[in-house]
């Protein structure tokens, strides 16, 4: 029957096109993996950028990335996990939680740049934060509330319904069970939710031109109201500001941003699914 | 049982009462950011004659601000990533949950969860260092940073949310449909096209404005790799030549504007425009999300 | 608890119930004497579960219902202004039908309702985990592994240990919808052992999951049919000589 040939062709077709998906992310992974590799050494990592950065290493880089990530984390974890307890567990259907999803939806969609614009306008400006880790930070946290906030919820709204009516029923109050009982077993859920969150706020570059980027600052920042240099930010000047940059420095910066990133991804998704398999209910 | 009425009701009515405020701060971020935007972006309306705004030249230094050569940018980039991310995104969907075996799920999901994780930079960086010059000897072009390859690295940003919200949709299908479908001498490749994926449609729809949100607010690669020059792509070949964006204007631009300056300003106009462009878009995306909890009757 | 003994431990006053305009339960009027198993019986959708579940207030969470009528726990009318709920539901238990062990160890499970009461006193603590699952007659079977994972439990030992949970507070009564209904007859056969010994010390209202359970363990029988109390007798009469067509239509398998 012939048109089972075209099932047969119309399959690899879909297959060929999946695979139009996958080659070039390994083909991006895969270059600069090879590109990088050779300029990653411990002097690179660690040491102060030399010679209008083209010599030494991308240490400062590095520890405004970090310094930036767990800022954004102090900020964003709360708002976003208390957010998604009352959408989970408090929130009746109304018209105001309505509002709320959707400014979530809207928070979610606003382009990164935006972002970088209204931290200007709010916190180095307005606030008077000046360009700083904590303009960065603060602008950052916002950025990624909606990712936590989604996923958080996601995580409290599979924990079954029965387990807060026993804890009612046990005399428990509404708290309590979600303290003692949802809490930890969404736990593994909004930990997920938490790490996508930030790997993408690690790696964002946008949010953070205006609000802590230094083009060059060969010291670590000493408080939160320093500017510092950010590894994605630093990609972007190495690979576009600056003439006769050797290409395995960019390569080799590129690497590790994809490393430090990509390795929060497979954290995040196997404490997913570690936890699905080990999973009581 | 002797109990004595617990001391810590207080300190739950104080952790509840924040817990609702943090509920309610998503729609004061929202709030506040437009108003920011407003704020310093405003003045332009006033400083600037509308003539010039919408005038086909972007030419700041000497007080030319019209956006219509970047706001037409973004769209061509966007329409142009759009067109390649879609087919390639549904079909890759389709391909996960219906067709694949086992194990190319087990690979194709990883991977596409690693492309949503790469930062845009990364690829920007890509795209510029080789991307680039392989587009410039393929097509033969002056040069590498063109429209088009922009449009390449945004349709592989906007793939994961497509091709996760297009694989949600085609989840949310009954399995009587496939059932039905198969039961009436259809093959199971007729059933996807004329049943699975027809049922699916609000999804899908809503999977490709998420993934127009995502393209058209996406900064950095498109940055990197468009080659930022701010003419009108009215020409046929405008998509293999260098073009510029509305969101790479304003990354490009704000580190040399005094604070205040006409310049200033009009880069929050251009801010508010994206503001309220992926605003109506999410909104669109949105209503056809509460349509489906509606119908099915959530909570 | 001081109380008086004259009056019945539960009334039941002119109730009605509805849920999103839909009515549960239709003026129902019935006294529920203390230490005795009342069994609250008749076929699916007849509003036992939902009175059950209104006598500890568990239905205040569900959104879209509207109650009339008292229910009066000592005398003492529960839904009143300034009632404290959290305190009625320490002195009303209730098992579900389904076992439904929370996550974590036995000794986890029995204990939560006193923690969260505020009890802190180990000796306190270990002597309701011992005497509570002793009373639910499951001590024998997991002395030995109190902080093994519940979930690892047999479905008729979680059920049991349900009712640990429940009688850990040291409730004065015990409400049960169907405790059985997941269990084989092994495992019913305990749990309605460990009802006759908890009677003398507390008041129980089970709705069973069958008319044999029903008058396996009455002692006083209420027949539901459609929200409404079409019969209420003491012992085991409702089942051989009901006063009701209706009631013996259903007694004797003619429907439901």
């Amino acid at each position: 029957m012939d048109r089972y040939l075209v099932q047969r062709a119309g399959f690899a077709l879909l297959g060929l096109m999946a695979l139009m998906v996958v080659l070039p992310i390994l083909l991006v992974i895969g270059t600069i993996v090879v590109q990088g590799g050779g300029a990653i050494s411990w002097e690179f990592l660690s040491a102060m950028p030399r010679d209008g950065m083209k010599a030494g290493g991308i240490f400062p880089a590095i520890v405004g990335t970090l310094l930036l990530t767990l800022g954004t984390a102090l900020v964003a974890i709360p708002i976003g996990v208390g957010g998604a307890v009352y959408l989970a567990e408090y929130a009746r259907d109304t018209w105001l939680t309505r509002a709320i999803r959707l400014a979530i939806i809207n928070l979610a969609g606003i382009p990164s740049v935006v972002y970088g614009l209204f931290g200007l306008g709010l916190f180095v400006l307005f606030l008077q934060f000046g360009t700083s880790i904590l303009a960065g930070a603060l602008t950052l946290a916002i950025m990624t509330l909606p990712i936590i906030i989604s996923a958080a919820e996601e995580a409290l709204r599979g924990v079954p319904t029965e387990f807060r009516t026993v804890s009612i029923s046990l005399g428990g109050t509404r708290w309590q069970g979600i303290r003692r009982v949802v809490l930890p077993q969404a736990l593994p859920g909004i930990i997920t939710g938490v790490i996508l969150g930030l790997l993408r706020a690690a790696g964002e570059t946008a949010p953070i031109l205006f609000t802590v980027a230094a083009f060059f600052l060969p010291r670590l920042p000493q408080s939160p109201f320093d500017q510092t240099m950010a590894l994605p930010y630093h990609l972007y000047v190495i690979s576009t500001q600056v003439p006769g940059m050797p290409l395995q420095i960019q390569f080799g910066t590129a690497l590790v941003l994809l490393i430090l990133v990509l390795s929060l991804n497979v954290l995040a998704t196997s404490i997913r699914s570690y936890f699905r398999r080990r999973r009581q209910w | 049982m002797s109990l004595n009425k617990p001391r810590r009701r207080w300190s739950e009515f104080a952790i509840e009462a924040g817990i609702r405020v943090l509920g309610f701060s998503s729609i004061g971020f929202v709030l506040l950011i437009f108003l920011f935007l407003l704020r310093e972006g405003l003045p332009l309306f006033f400083e600037v004659p509308l003539g010039n705004l919408f005038s086909t030249r972007w030419y700041p230094t000497f007080d030319l601000f019209g956006i219509l050569p970047l706001t037409l940018g973004s769209i061509l980039v966007t329409i142009t990533a759009i067109a390649i991310a879609v087919p390639l995104g549904v079909a890759s969907a389709v391909f996960v949950r219906e067709v694949a075996p086992g194990w190319a799920r087990e690979i194709l999901k990883p991977m596409i969860e690693v492309l949503a994780g790469i930062p845009s930079v990364v690829l920007g960086f890509f795209g510029m260092t080789l991307l680039a010059p392989f587009i410039r000897e393929t097509l033969g072009v002056a040069t590498g940073l063109t429209a088009f390859t922009g449009a390449l690295i945004l349709a592989y940003m906007a793939l994961p949310t497509i091709i996760s919200v297009a694989e949600d949709a085609l989840d949310a299908v009954p399995k009587s449909y496939r059932d039905a479908g198969l039961a009436m001498g259809a093959t199971q490749w007729q059933t996807i096209w004329r049943v699975v994926v027809p049922a699916a449609r609000s999804g899908m729809v809503m999977a490709v404005m998420l993934g127009m949100g995502r393209a058209i607010g996406e900064t950095m690669a498109v940055m990197m790799v468009t080659g930022n020059a701010a003419r009108m792509p009215l020409t046929l070949d405008s998509l293999f030549r260098p073009m510029r964006t509305m969101t790479a204007t304003i990354a490009a631009e704000m580190g040399e504007v005094a604070q205040g300056s006409t310049h200033y300003h009009a880069l929050f106009g251009i801010g508010i425009i994206l503001f309220v462009l992926t605003f109506i878009i999410n909104l669109a995306a949105a209503s056809t999300i509460f349509k489906r909890r509606r119908r099915g009757g959530l909570r | 608890m001081t109380q008086t003994q004259s009056g019945p431990k539960i009334r039941i006053e002119k109730v009605s119930y509805a849920y999103e305009g839909k009515p549960a339960l239709r003026d129902v009027t019935i006294d529920v004497p203390a230490h005795a198993i009342s069994v609250f019986f008749g076929p699916a959708g007849g509003g036992k579960t939902t009175l059950l579940r209104l006598i500890n207030r568990l239905n205040d969470v569900v959104e879209g219902t509207h109650m009339s009528g008292r229910v009066l726990l000592d005398g003492q009318d529960i839904y009143a202004p300034g009632m404290d709920v959290i305190q009625l539901r320490r002195r009303v238990g209730m098992v579900f039908a389904l076992p439904l062990p929370l996550p974590g160890t036995i000794r986890e499970n029995v204990l939560y309702g006193p923690e969260l009461a505020g009890v802190r006193d180990r000796t306190r603590l270990e002597e309701l985990l011992s005497r509570s699952l002793t009373q639910a007659a499951l001590w024998d079977e997991v002395k030995d592994r109190l902080d093994n994972p519940a979930s690892a439990l047999s479905g008729g030992q979680q059920q049991r240990l349900c009712i640990a949970r429940s009688l850990a507070l040291e409730p004065e009564v015990l409400l049960l919808d169907e405790p059985t209904s997941g269990l084989d007859p092994i495992s019913t056969g305990k749990v309605e052992e460990s009802l006759y010994e908890l009677k003398q010390n507390y008041t129980i209202v089970i709705v069973p999951h069958s008319t044999q359970q029903a008058a396996r363990v009455a002692d006083y029988a209420a027949f539901f049919l459609m929200g409404e109390l079409i019969e209420h007798q003491p012992g085991t009469e409702i089942f051989t000589t009901p006063r009701q067509q209706r009631t013996e239509d259903y007694v004797t398998g003619r429907f439901g």
